[in-house]
């Protein structure tokens, strides 16, 4: 953990005159697993929206380290894949590699896909066909489809919505490891506070268009309020 | 069999288009993209009526059609929810425009069938060099938008996260859409150009699960389609069109019944 890869400042941001979070600050510190809590509504997808760079925020500023240009990998809440869905789990995460337009693909990439498919134990399952995995096995997936270019930043958003107990403790488990040993930064973003203390270093909180932010350490269970 | 000028030209015309719906296809059926498939060809109906009216030839008058509704398609619906109506809407006033046409041009019903239908007779040189060039210019546009139009296509939330330009893509599949089916239109009938656009591709999607090999198979199931249809109506003297709708079914089916079977132990 070191010097900040992302930096906010007095960041801004309505729809017409409705008011998400107003002048809000933070930074997230490079190689650190921050998470994003806040209830329903808080606004967190509207946050997570101005750090993808797909919405420009209504005032203030995102600077991030280096030249500006920030790599991230992110892991969508919804994926409308069913049953039938017909690639592999190889075939879907390589389709993130774009780094060439035509169908084949060059002796560096497929390193690249064997190595995060490596890392997030997907090997075994990779010609297996998405559809016919389990809700975890899916959720992997779509995290190695996000790191498969290696980002800067990896963007959770409420991963572990729809799985158990154990499955949702083993994917972020799976995550905190590869942040511990490759120093991917990651921001978190969930409304389940026991495993965002467990899991982070810090958190980031969005209520009433605020934000507040401190040690994972000091997340309590009440900490939300509706 | 080959000794026949006509015969010749339309096994080559429809290589050319199996190769070409076996590949846009896959991306039809990725893309959900199965009705306005058919509502294309129904629109190439009118406007190869249109090309009759006006003294075009039929070609000239589907492309045109099929290419400006398919972009008013896709800007008229960037809600999937819209956008069944809106093909449906357009579906029934092209359908209309085209009997409109024909009785207005005064050509007889046979002119009709084989327009709706597909004629191997009908098919010059001129045509089907007109076919082919066509053909491999899509293949081109294909090669240097493949990964693009994959991701799109197989996951269309990740494509928007990783900034693609979706509009674009969809609007370049939809032009490449509308010339496949105005070319495959005269061999199979407008009618039938959704059975070469969806059938082998549909298969494919049940025997492998990688988008090259998938490529790969519709196309050699498509080409299995015409190959076999043009050879046994050649022998039969039965419509071409009612063998190649024929295999394709029986082959979907089977890879059904496949799937099924391969899931269930």
């Amino acid at each position: 953990m070191g010097q900040p890869l992302i930096q906010a400042a007095d960041l801004s941001q309505a729809f017409g005159d409705r008011t998400i979070f107003s002048h809000i600050n933070f930074t997230i510190p490079r190689g650190a697993m921050v998470s994003l809590v806040g209830a329903n509504g808080s606004g967190k997808t509207t946050l997570t929206r101005i750090l993808l760079d797909i919405l420009k925020p209504t005032s203030g500023q995102v600077t991030t380290a280096g030249d500006g240009h920030l790599q991230v990998g992110y892991v969508p809440q919804f994926r409308n894949l069913d049953r039938d869905y017909p690639l592999s789990v190889r075939s879907f995460v390589q389709l993130n590699q774009l780094g060439r337009p035509w169908p084949w693909h060059t002796a560096v990439e497929k390193q690249a896909l064997n190595h995060v498919l490596t890392e997030t134990n997907l090997l075994k399952l990779a010609a297996t066909p998405l559809g016919m995995t389990s809700g975890g096995e899916k959720q992997r997936a779509y995290l190695a489809q996000a790191l498969v270019n290696q980002p800067d930043l990896l963007i959770l958003d409420e991963p572990t919505a729809s799985l158990d107990v154990a499955v949702k403790h083993e994917l972020i488990g799976l995550v905190r490891q590869l942040n511990q040993t490759n120093g991917l930064t990651v921001l978190f973003v969930t409304h389940d506070l026991p495993l965002a203390k467990e899991f982070t270093d810090q958190y980031l909180l969005l209520q009433n268009g605020r934000m507040s932010t401190g040690s994972a350490q000091a997340i309590t269970d009440d900490m939300i309020s509706d | 069999m080959f000794q026949l000028e006509f015969m010749r030209n339309a096994f080559v015309a429809s290589t050319f288009i199996a190769l070409t719906c076996g590949i846009i296809g896959v991306f039809v059926i990725a893309r959900n993209l199965s009705f306005l498939a058919h509502t294309l060809s129904e629109i190439g109906f009118a406007g190869a009526s249109f090309g009759v009216f006006t003294g075009l030839a039929p070609l000239d008058g589907m492309l045109l059609f099929t290419m400006i509704s398919a972009v008013a398609v896709g800007e008229m619906s960037t809600e999937q929810s819209r956008r069944e109506a809106a093909i449906a809407a357009i579906s029934s006033l092209f359908m209309g425009l085209g009997i409109l046409f024909l009785s207005l041009a005064n050509k007889s019903a046979s002119y009709a069938t084989n327009i709706l239908f597909g004629s191997i007779i009908g098919i010059s040189v001129h045509e089907v060099w007109q076919l082919v060039v066509l053909s491999l210019f899509m293949l081109v546009v294909m090669f240097f938008a493949y990964r693009y139009l994959v991701f799109d296509s197989f996951d269309s939330i990740g494509a928007r996260v990783q900034h693609l330009p979706k509009h674009f893509l969809s609007i370049l599949f939809l032009l490449m859409l509308a010339i496949s089916v105005s070319i495959s239109a005269q061999i199979v009938g407008s009618l039938l150009v959704f059975v070469l656009l969806t059938l082998p591709a549909s298969s494919a999607r049940y025997l492998v699960h990688t988008v090259p090999k998938m490529l790969l198979i519709s196309v050699a199931l498509a080409l299995l389609g015409v190959w076999g249809g043009l050879v046994l109506g050649y022998y039969t003297n039965w419509p071409v069109t009612f063998f190649i709708a024929t295999i394709e079914v029986v082959i979907y089916l089977g890879t059904l019944l496949y799937a099924r079977v391969a899931q269930g132990d």
